[in-house]
């Protein structure tokens, strides 16, 4: 969890990636950003998200992103 | 045929009458009725086109649900003898029989697209590339409206479908009626299965209140396609037919003039869209949300048309930019050039790749093609240029300061609006060239030496469309305060709403642009 809350605060630094579950919704992350995260994650944690994984539900909340990866590592 | 012809009101008067008359049940049908009558009488050999891609799209995904059947009761038969790498193995095969279906329906109906929109395109470029003139001769071909429109629509369906994150229709001719859905048929939204699905088969029961705010919506979009949008492109061909004459601060005056323009007869179409949609309680997917309060590009584009933004970021942008095949040029790009440009690739890449299409998929012309790309340009700019805003904002703490933000959507505006003028000019070219004048031709003179009023606007035309700016201004101030539009507000006032609506159809009876002899103009993005 600590790598990518690494990930996400060299997006975005001003961000309490803790509580904010609206990330998407209030468009604190754009189609750019979330691009660079799974670029990333494919990288650190050699897990691929695939586009049909790229819904708002997934990328809301860093606690919703790590389940993905965490269930994308284990399928 | 036109929003704004009689044909198309009259059509849209009796099916408001006959909608509410019939059970619910057999509305939707009603629907898919009016809907094929509109495009027969724009030309019933359009019908060969819309039916091809209906027929297609419905077998393409009816196969991949009988897939779907088949898969899940042999997997629920075999529970118990498969391993989990056999179940895996097998769900594999399934979704690369679904990508084919998905595949084939793909290329057959982005394929009667390219031919019908493209091939002309081609042999031009052909013939200047071999400089033989007309040695392949044009082919003449039809064009059916709206074609990028419904087919981009009918696509998200069948990828979807593939995808599993919609569910097959068995009934061809609900399939039909989302394809062909007639006052989305010209110009969009690009609407969405799963958002038009829940609404257009209801048949809702009829509701004065809905009925009232769409009617509403229908008014708003024809004052301003009418009032405005056809009143203003008299003056926009003049300016632009002309280059000659009219450069300097006259193609500013085109660039702002054809901004107002494209805005009013663009949202006014989906507002006409959208309210008849209201009018028979179905709910179509917004298309703009106050774009020209945006501060800067990528919020523009967030903005503005959002139902083709979406479609090129949800079909095009993700799958490319996560493709194995972009990730692995990420990986060997960091190796070689470091994290910095590494990370941007897969970024840069596909965004380059989305508005290449984007412009390809505007018009069959270079001048489309420049557009697209002169977007991608200005976004990558902003993208590489923000650490640097970030710093200079936070030095002058401008980020809160109104007048910064008023800066901010200003400059947004203008820059659109330079790079929407390769709309304009004959080619790639001219319009740099027109472009260009504008910053060492200071002939300010001009606008007050009676030119103004020779562009086939008189001086009392001017009043309208500045009256008319100052009303959308003050509503899309509303809406961008608010949170809301104004209809919201109206809502449950029936003397006063009815008073507003009463206003707005005297206003474009009296103002509308016609006359003797007047044929309205086409919605600018028909020709998309």
């Amino acid at each position: 969890m600590d790598e990518l809350l690494e990930i996400l605060n060299e997006l975005h630094s001003d961000v309490d990636y803790g509580t904010c579950e609206t990330l998407i919704d209030d468009k604190i992350l754009d189609s750019f950003d979330i691009i660079t995260i799974v670029t990333e994650v494919n990288e650190r944690f050699d897990v691929k998200i695939p586009a049909t994984e790229l819904v708002p539900e997934n990328f809301n909340s860093a606690k919703a992103l790590w389940a993905l990866i965490e269930r994308l590592d284990e399928a | 045929m036109l929003f704004t012809s009689y044909k198309f009101i009259e059509l849209v008067l009796c099916l408001f009458a006959a909608y509410y008359i019939v059970p619910r049940r057999v509305r939707w049908p009603l629907l898919l009725v009016f809907s094929y009558v509109f495009y027969w009488l724009c030309d019933p050999k359009y019908l060969i086109f819309i039916g091809t891609t209906t027929v297609t799209a419905w077998g393409a995904t009816v196969l991949m649900g009988r897939a779907d059947a088949k898969a899940e009761a042999y997997l629920k038969a075999n529970k118990e003898n498969m391993t989990k790498d056999e179940r895996k193995a097998y769900k594999k095969r399934l979704a690369s029989r679904k990508k084919l279906f998905m595949v084939l329906c793909l290329l057959l109906n982005l394929g009667i697209l390219a031919v019908t929109k493209y091939t002309n395109f081609v042999i031009a470029n052909i013939n200047t590339f071999l400089s033989k003139g007309n040695a392949i001769r044009a082919v003449d071909l039809i064009i059916p409206m709206g074609i990028s429109f419904y087919t981009f629509q009918t696509m998200s369906y069948v990828i979807d479908c593939a995808r599993g994150t919609c569910r097959p229709e068995k009934n061809p001719f609900k399939v039909a009626l989302f394809v062909s859905f007639f006052p989305q048929l010209v110009q969009g939204p690009i609407s969405r299965w799963n958002d038009l699905s829940k609404t257009l088969f209801e048949g809702k029961p009829f509701n004065a209140s809905d009925f009232g705010s769409g009617l509403m919506r229908i008014l708003w979009g024809y004052f301003k396609k009418v009032v405005i949008a056809d009143r203003i492109i008299t003056g926009v061909t003049m300016l632009i037919s002309y280059p000659q004459i009219y450069t300097g601060v006259f193609v500013f005056c085109a660039m702002m003039f054809y901004a107002f323009e494209l805005y009013c007869d663009f949202t006014g179409g989906i507002d006409i869209t959208i309210g008849i949609a209201e009018c028979l309680g179905i709910k179509v997917t917004e298309n703009f949300n106050l774009p020209y309060f945006s501060k800067n590009i990528k919020e523009y584009w967030n903005r503005w048309h959002i139902t083709m933004g979406t479609w090129f970021t949800d079909y095009i942008f993700y799958p490319l930019s996560v493709s194995p095949k972009m990730l692995d040029l990420s990986k060997r790009s960091r190796q070689k050039f470091g994290n910095g440009v590494g990370k941007r690739i897969p970024v840069y890449t596909s965004c380059f790749l989305v508005w290449l299409t984007t412009g390809i998929w505007h018009g069959a012309a270079w001048n489309f093609i420049v557009w697209g790309l002169m977007n991608f340009v200005v976004i990558m700019a902003s993208q590489e240029l923000e650490p640097l805003y970030a710093k200079f904002h936070g030095r002058f703490g401008l980020k809160e300061k109104s007048g910064y933000k008023v800066f901010e959507i200003i400059r947004t505006i203008l820059l659109m609006s330079m790079i929407r003028m390769f709309d304009c000019y004959r080619d790639v070219p001219l319009t740099f060239k027109m472009v260009g004048t504008m910053f060492y031709k200071f002939n300010f003179n001009r606008l007050t030496d009676g030119s103004l009023l020779k562009l086939g606007l008189s001086a009392s035309d001017y009043y309208v469309l500045l009256a008319g700016l100052v009303i959308v201004f003050s509503v899309s101030l509303y809406k961008a305060r608010k949170g809301t539009d104004i209809r919201s507000a109206l809502r449950g006032k029936t003397a006063l709403a009815g008073f507003v609506m009463a206003v707005l159809f005297a206003v474009i009876i009296v103002f509308g642009a016609y006359g003797d002899g007047y044929d309205s103009s086409q919605f600018i993005y028909n020709q998309f």
